[in-house]
Formats: structure tokens, sequence, C-alpha cells
């Protein structure tokens, strides 16, 4: 039984600089490196590897003493270059310099016929099990947890997102293999919930063991936990877990041929690169190479990911574990004379007040850092709800968080959204409040007490 | 702009860390973010862009909404001296007049009240927030034209710093600001802006015999006692000088009252301006005026059936929408983001009770002729009460479901 979810809350950004179809050919990156900081829930951090150690793709790299079976592993083989620590040492990168050729670390593959333990605990050491995240909270999923169910989003609706059948083509077979390995890991459903304003792609609507549903709407219609909350929403207690598209695939070639592959595509996007499309390289790859002799102002942002969600790692950063996408942005240190009061069509805005007509505007947006405004505090009423398609008061909740309020928190929806939900609340709010961080900070309040 | 830049990085210096001024940054940062929009950047986790409309820009729109009200309310004043005077005066004459009345108050209110908030903005080292842009106005606005200065720079005061900062500045405040100035000044200075003597300047010359400075609400007031029904007072009033209180006089505004809540029509064109930009919520506006018009109907049904206590009651309830300070406390004070109801189903509640208790104060209550001041302000502290039972409605759904 498929569900069909029409949203109408919500804002898609039309930003310049789309990325398409097609394959760049651009120099491989050399290096690639693991963030712990991707990965909210890592608690403590220990490093498996020293400098100067070589290492295969799939060889374990790090793990979380408060979670020891799960490990982090490297994404390409080479020599560990550096590992790279910040104030009170506090782990940031371990970088691996790449060979030319790719080994990987030779696993079983898995047998899905075995009982579940034994699945769960070859996936949680194969590096593939990061990819499975936890709902509430978001973090890293827990391997002696038993999900209600499984929730896969298969399409992106962030602004400037790849698109996932490109990045998944060829790879029909391990997704069917991912799907089949994660149906044993939940006692209720897998849904893999797709676009429902376009066709469903082949991709999608040939897969087995899975309930197809289909969202359609602005963003953040892709975003998973929006469709958890239409699906099956989580309650206090309860727990889900979430796979992203490449997630899957790549858990399916470890259950099909035993390797950790993180070989990827991403897709490089955003108005400052002349040249865009997709580029193949591995999971962390270092941006420098692509954005070579590919930029066009002198002072950009370089963002892992989307405008909305993704981080600033410079031109010298790694892309995030999880990230498919590459946006380069103009910064926007700069002061405009009377900008809060001067009209116009081309700044983009989800409001309609005097001289902001943007909303006339059907063209494409070029936008950059600047936050137009200073902090402030909560002043509109009625903005954050048009935004989040969500049976939740996203202000009360904020404000909830604010006060440190742990009843409140769980009371009005804490458990159903991380900061991906909220990150469209943060781009509208006129105070300019940062609520993605706000609702980390909550969740870790619920988390470690 | 170059010039101006360099103007104002030159005395940064002075406010610096460590500086001479240093205490006075945030009025520095304050001034040099209204001449030009801050370069901020976002930071490096999270939304990378932000939306381009800001506090500024959003209360600038509530300004803007309001010029309308307030031209007309210079014009008016003006047109009202001369209906009282007796004497003849062409447009420009009323213009000049009614703006020499009006930009003392505009004046006075917006320098008090940044004065005043600047000073909490020092001491508490806050930034300077654009709250009062609004407020600065609406306080001139439901002022009489005829009050002492010193009285709007008390009332302004006191509603910045009660109304306001002890509760820890915009965006924390409980009652509306601008209300609170007017409701201070009524129960502390009622001689100066309540009766029939305050809403028409006269500028020291005598009245034209004949003349009632009486608004269209004490006149339906004054009907009820002595038995005439209110239309018929309300036609005859000033009618030897031309100026009667029909209906379409009182929507058109051309009445005696506060300097901008004359007209429903302005206030209409600011509706609309608030709507169409989103500013404001409509459901609080279709909710003030409906609920205005309903218990209105309730009023003539009670009087239909010899229940009625007063002739007011038997008036046609579309009379309610149109006089007094109704249409502008709906649209612009009942609407005020930080004092209204912030859930969506409360805003409907919240608008047309305060309708409702509007029409409630005006009928029944003789010591307050005009009800929407106290309905909004009664309605301000209800607010969280409203929202408290919708966020529980919320939290209760999520509860059930996790039960079912």
């Amino acid at each position: 039984m498929s569900i069909i979810v029409k949203l109408k809350k919500g804002f898609d950004l039309n930003l310049a600089g789309k990325a398409p179809l097609e394959l760049l050919q651009v120099a491989s990156s050399s290096t690639f490196a693991l963030k712990p900081a991707d990965f909210p829930g890592i608690q403590r951090p220990k490093v498996l590897v020293n400098e100067g150690d070589t290492v295969k793709a799939g060889t374990p790299l790090l793990l979380d003493k408060a979670m020891d079976q799960v490990l982090y592993a490297s994404p390409v083989s080479g020599e560990v270059v550096e590992i790279k620590r910040g104030e009170k040492r506090k782990l940031l990168e371990i970088k691996i310099l790449a060979d030319k050729k790719i080994t990987h670390e030779k696993g079983t593959p898995i047998d899905l016929s075995q009982n579940r333990e034994s699945i769960v605990a070859q996936l949680a050491a194969s590096g593939t099990w990061p990819h499975i995240i936890q709902r509430p909270y978001g973090i890293v999923a827990n391997p002696t947890d038993v999900p209600k169910a499984i929730f896969i989003s298969a399409f992106d609706s962030h602004p400037l997102a790849a698109e996932v059948n490109f990045l998944l083509q060829g790879e029909e077979r391990y997704f069917q293999a991912g799907i089949d390995a994660l149906a044993k890991l939940t006692t209720g459903k897998v849904h893999l919930n797709v676009d429902g304003s376009k066709a469903v792609p082949e991709l999608f609507s040939s897969i087995k063991q899975v309930q197809l549903n289909q969202f359609s709407g602005p963003h953040p219609a892709g975003n998973v936990g929006v469709q958890i909350h239409h699906l099956d929403p989580i309650n206090k207690g309860e727990i889900a877990w979430t796979v992203s598209p490449f997630g899957v695939a790549q858990i399916g070639k470890y259950v099909i041929e035993g390797i950790y592959d993180a070989s990827k595509m991403v897709a490089l996007t955003g108005s400052e690169l002349n040249q865009r499309g997709y580029v193949k390289t591995y999971t962390g790859a270092q941006v420098t190479p692509f954005l070579k002799d590919n930029t066009q102002a002198a002072h950009i942002r370089v963002i892992s990911g989307n405008v909305l969600t993704g981080e600033n790692v410079g031109a010298e950063g790694y892309l995030g574990f999880y990230h498919s996408q590459l946006t380069v942005i103009p910064e926007g240190e700069y002061e405009e004379f009377l900008g809060w009061l001067k009209p116009s069509a081309s700044k983009l805005s989800f409001h309609k007040a005097i001289g902001m007509f943007s909303f006339l505007n059907r063209g494409e947006f070029k936008v950059d850092t600047n936050t137009h405004g200073e902090e402030r505090p909560f002043v509109v009423s009625g903005v954050f709800e048009k935004v989040l398609p969500m049976d939740i008061l996203p202000t009360y909740l904020f404000k909830a968080i604010i006060t440190e309020d742990f009843d409140e928190m769980e009371e009005l929806g804490l458990y159903e959204v991380i900061e991906e939900d909220v990150a469209l609340c943060e781009f509208v709010d006129p105070s300019k409040n940062e609520l993605q961080q706000l609702v980390r900070q909550g969740i870790e309040l619920l988390m470690y007490s | 702009m170059k010039l101006i830049q360099k103007l104002f990085d030159g005395i940064k210096p002075n406010f610096q860390k460590g500086a001479k001024w240093e205490k006075f940054h945030t009025l520095y940062e304050g001034h040099r973010t209204i001449v030009f929009a801050p370069d901020l950047v976002t930071k490096s986790k999270g939304a990378q862009i932000k939306d381009a409309t800001d506090l500024k820009r959003v209360m600038i729109t509530v300004v803007i909404a309001m010029i309308p009200a307030l031209l007309f309310g210079i014009l008016n004043i003006g047109h009202q001296h001369f209906i009282a005077t007796g004497e003849t005066g062409t447009f420009l004459d009323k213009a000049i007049f009614g703006a020499m009345s009006v930009l003392p108050i505009l004046i006075v209110s917006y320098a008090v009240g940044l004065a005043t908030e600047f000073t909490f903005c020092v001491i508490r080292n806050h930034p300077i927030s654009e709250g009062y842009l609004v407020t600065g106005m609406l306080i001139a606005l439901v002022m009489p034209p005829y009050i002492p200065l010193w009285q709007v720079a008390l009332a302004t005061i006191f509603a910045v710093v009660i109304g306001k900062e002890v509760f820890g500045g915009t965006g924390m405040n409980i009652l509306n600001v601008a209300m609170t100035a007017r409701a201070f000044l009524y129960f502390a200075y009622p001689a100066q802006i309540s009766g029939d003597l305050v809403w028409t300047s006269l500028a020291d010359k005598p009245a034209v015999d004949g003349f009632s400075g009486a608004t269209a609400l004490a006149v339906a007031y004054n009907s009820s006692i002595d038995g005439t029904p209110v239309v018929d007072a309300l036609s005859k009033h000033n009618a030897a000088m031309g100026a009667d209180y029909s209906f379409m006089s009182m929507f058109m505004g051309w009445i005696p009252g506060s300097i901008g809540e004359t007209s429903t029509l302005m206030a209409l064109i600011g509706a609309v301006i608030l709507v169409a930009t989103g500013v404001a919520s409509w459901k609080i506006i279709v909710g003030g005026f409906g609920g205005a018009y309903a218990m209105g109907l309730v009023m003539n049904a009670f009087a239909g059936n010899g229940l009625d206590v007063n002739q007011f009651m038997a008036m046609p309830a579309h009379y309610h929408l149109v006089m007094g300070g109704l249409a502008f406390g709906v649209v612009f004070m009942a609407t005020d983001p930080v004092s209204a109801a912030q859930t969506e189903l409360g805003k409907w509640i919240y608008g047309i009770l305060i309708g409702v208790f509007t029409v409630i104060i005006r009928v029944t209550n003789p010591a307050y002729p005009e009800g929407i001041m106290l309905a909004v302000l009664f309605m301000n502290v209800v607010a969280p009460l409203i929202d408290h039972y919708v966020v529980k409605a919320n939290k209760k759904r999520r509860l059930q479901r996790a039960t079912v």
C-alpha cells in the first residue's frame, strides 16, 4: 500500500547555478578526510590509526567508545598523512593521501539468510553503517536498537540538489541489495519515498521489499523527517532509522561484494562555478581540484552540501560524509546603502514586505552569504509555520529550547525534527536567529540529560 | 556613499573596546546599520544564505501602512478646526493647520521614545531594535490633537519603560506599547483625553454657536440617555455647520477624534497594505471587524425584544465598524505580532473577541465611550492564555498518536 502526500507549505529556492546532468572530467582529489564532526552523535572518538600508516579503502580509522561496534572506515587506500586536532585536542580530521589505484579491504559478502544479529554485526563493522541514521536526534544508529521502520527519501528537494537517480545510475543491483539488507533490520516496513510531482524513475518503481510513497510540494517535501511525520510519526520512546539513497547502494555493494566502496558522484553547483556538472570521486574528497580554474569571483564561499544545511569548508576543505553536493556562492561581506529599504526584485525573499518584489520574479536568484540584517528577538509570528509542513508549532518549540524546558521540548515534538527540517525556518526568519544550531542544542539537552 | 562610510569608519575607533565611548557602541552600530545594511555573513554551519527581508523592512512596512491615516488625520484636524470656528479654509489652510498640531506630537513621540530606548540599549548593551519605528507613529496617531506635549512625553516614557523595557525590550512585551501609552494618559490625565472638548483644536478662537465637540461615540451614548434613536442623533449632530455624523462621513473620517483613528477608509487602506505584504495577520483583522459586527447584531436582537437598556443597543451593527477607533485599533494595534496571539487558531479567537469586547464596552459601560483601547489591552493579557490552549491541543494530538 503506498501513500500519496501532497504538501502545500514550504518554499522552493530557485537559485542560479544548477548542475546539468553530465559527468565532468576533473583531476581527481589526492587527499580525503574523515571528519568526526560530520557525525553529531559521536561522544568519545578514538582514532585507530597513526600518522604514516598505510590503509586500504574500508580500513577502520575511528570508532566511538560509546558505541564501539560501529567502525568509521577509510574511503580510499593510501597513507594517513595527518590527524588534525583543534583546541583541547578535539579531533577534527583524519587525512589520507590516496593511492593512484584504490585497493579495498576484502570482507565477506553478507548472506542475508543469516539471523539479524550477525547481519547487523557485519554491517556495523563494514564502514557503511554510519549511513544509517537514527530518529529522533539524527545521529548514527545504534546497532543494538530495532527500529519500528526505515525511511528512505529518494529525492532531494534542497536548493540546487543533486539528482538522486543520476547519482545512482548503474547501481540498481546494489540498491536492491541494500533494501533487502535493511528490510532484515526492522520489524516494520522500509519506506521508499519518491517525488510525486514527476514520473517515478524505473530505478525506484522496480524495487521490491519496500512501500513506495509519493510526496509532492515545495521544499522540504524531500526531507525524510517531514515524510516520517506524514507516514508514521515518531513518538516518545520510538526509534526509526533513515538512510540516504547513496547509503543504501553502498550497503548493498558491501552485501554483494564484501567491500566498502566509497566512490560516489558529487554535483558541483552554485553561481560561482564556471563549469558545473557531476564528478566521480570518493567520500570526503578535498574540494580544491573541483575549484581549480573553475571559479569566477575571488571572494567565494565553498559549501559542502547545499545552501540551507551545508557547511563552509573553505577552498582547501573536504566534503562532508553525507554530502553529494558542492555549492559555491559569493561571500556577502559588503555594506549596502539603505539595503533594508531599497526595493528589489532580484533579492531572494520568502516575504513580501514593502519593496520585496522577488515573489514576482520567476527567474533564478543569485544569492550570497550576507545575512541582510542583524539578529533580533522573535517578533513576527506565523512565518515559520508556513515553511514547516508538519503539525508542529515551531516558535513554541524554539522557545522551549531557549528556556531549556525539557517537558515542553518533548511535548512540542523535538523528537520529530533535526536541523535540516528547520533550515527553511532559519532562512526565512526576519530576526535572523540560528535555529538549526538551536535545535541541535535542544537535541543534545534531551540526549545527554 | 563612500563618504558616509568613511565618516562612520572615522568615528568607529571611539566606540571600540577600551575606547572612551565604548559603552555607546550599540548606538554607533544602530545608526550605521540604518544607513548601510550590515556586512555580516552567515556562520560556517547552518543556513549559508538568508532571506533578504529583515525586521527593519517589516517594521517600515507597518509605518508606510499608517501614512494614509497620518496624512488624512492632518487634513481632518484642519477641517474640524474650520468647522468648529465657522471660518472657511482652503485645502492648504487645513493641511497647514493640521500639520502644525500633529507634527509636534509626532516629533515628541519619536524623540522621547527613541531617547528612552537608546538609554536602555546602552545600559543593557542591547542592539537597537526597530520596534519603536512603529510604536512612535502609533502613539502619535492615537493622541487627541489638543494634547499637551509634556503629556505625550510622559506617556511615551511610561509605555516604553513599563510597557516594554521592564519585560526585556522589543519582542518581550505583554501589552501593546502604544495602547499602554494611551491608557496611561486616559487614567492619569482624563481631562485632556476624554470628554467633548479635546477632539477639535480651536486654537484659542471661539467656537461657532451651537457647535458640539462630542465624538460620534459620545453622541451615541448621550442619545441613549435622552431616548432619541442613535442614528437620528448622529445625523443631526452639528448639521447646522454642514458636518453630520452620517455613516458615510464616519467611514470617510470627517469627524473629530484622535489624530489617526477617524477614517475607516484609511485604516482599510493600511489593512490592504499590511495583508498584501503579509506583515499583519488577516485573521485578526477579519476577526476583529467580524466580532464587532456580530456583537452589534446581538445587541440589536436584545433591543428589539424590549430587553434594551439603552438606545445605543438598537444602533445598526455596521455603525460600530466606522465609529471611534475600532478600525484603526483592529488594523494597527490588534495585529502587533508581539502582543497578539501567536498561534493561527489563537489569532481568530483573539481578533473576534477584540471586536466583541469593544462593542460590549461601548454600549454597556457609561464610563468608557471608546472600547477598543481597553479591549485590545485586555486581549493582550488574555492572548497567552488562548495560545496556551491551542498549544495544549497540539501537544495532546501528539500524545494521543503515541497511545493509539
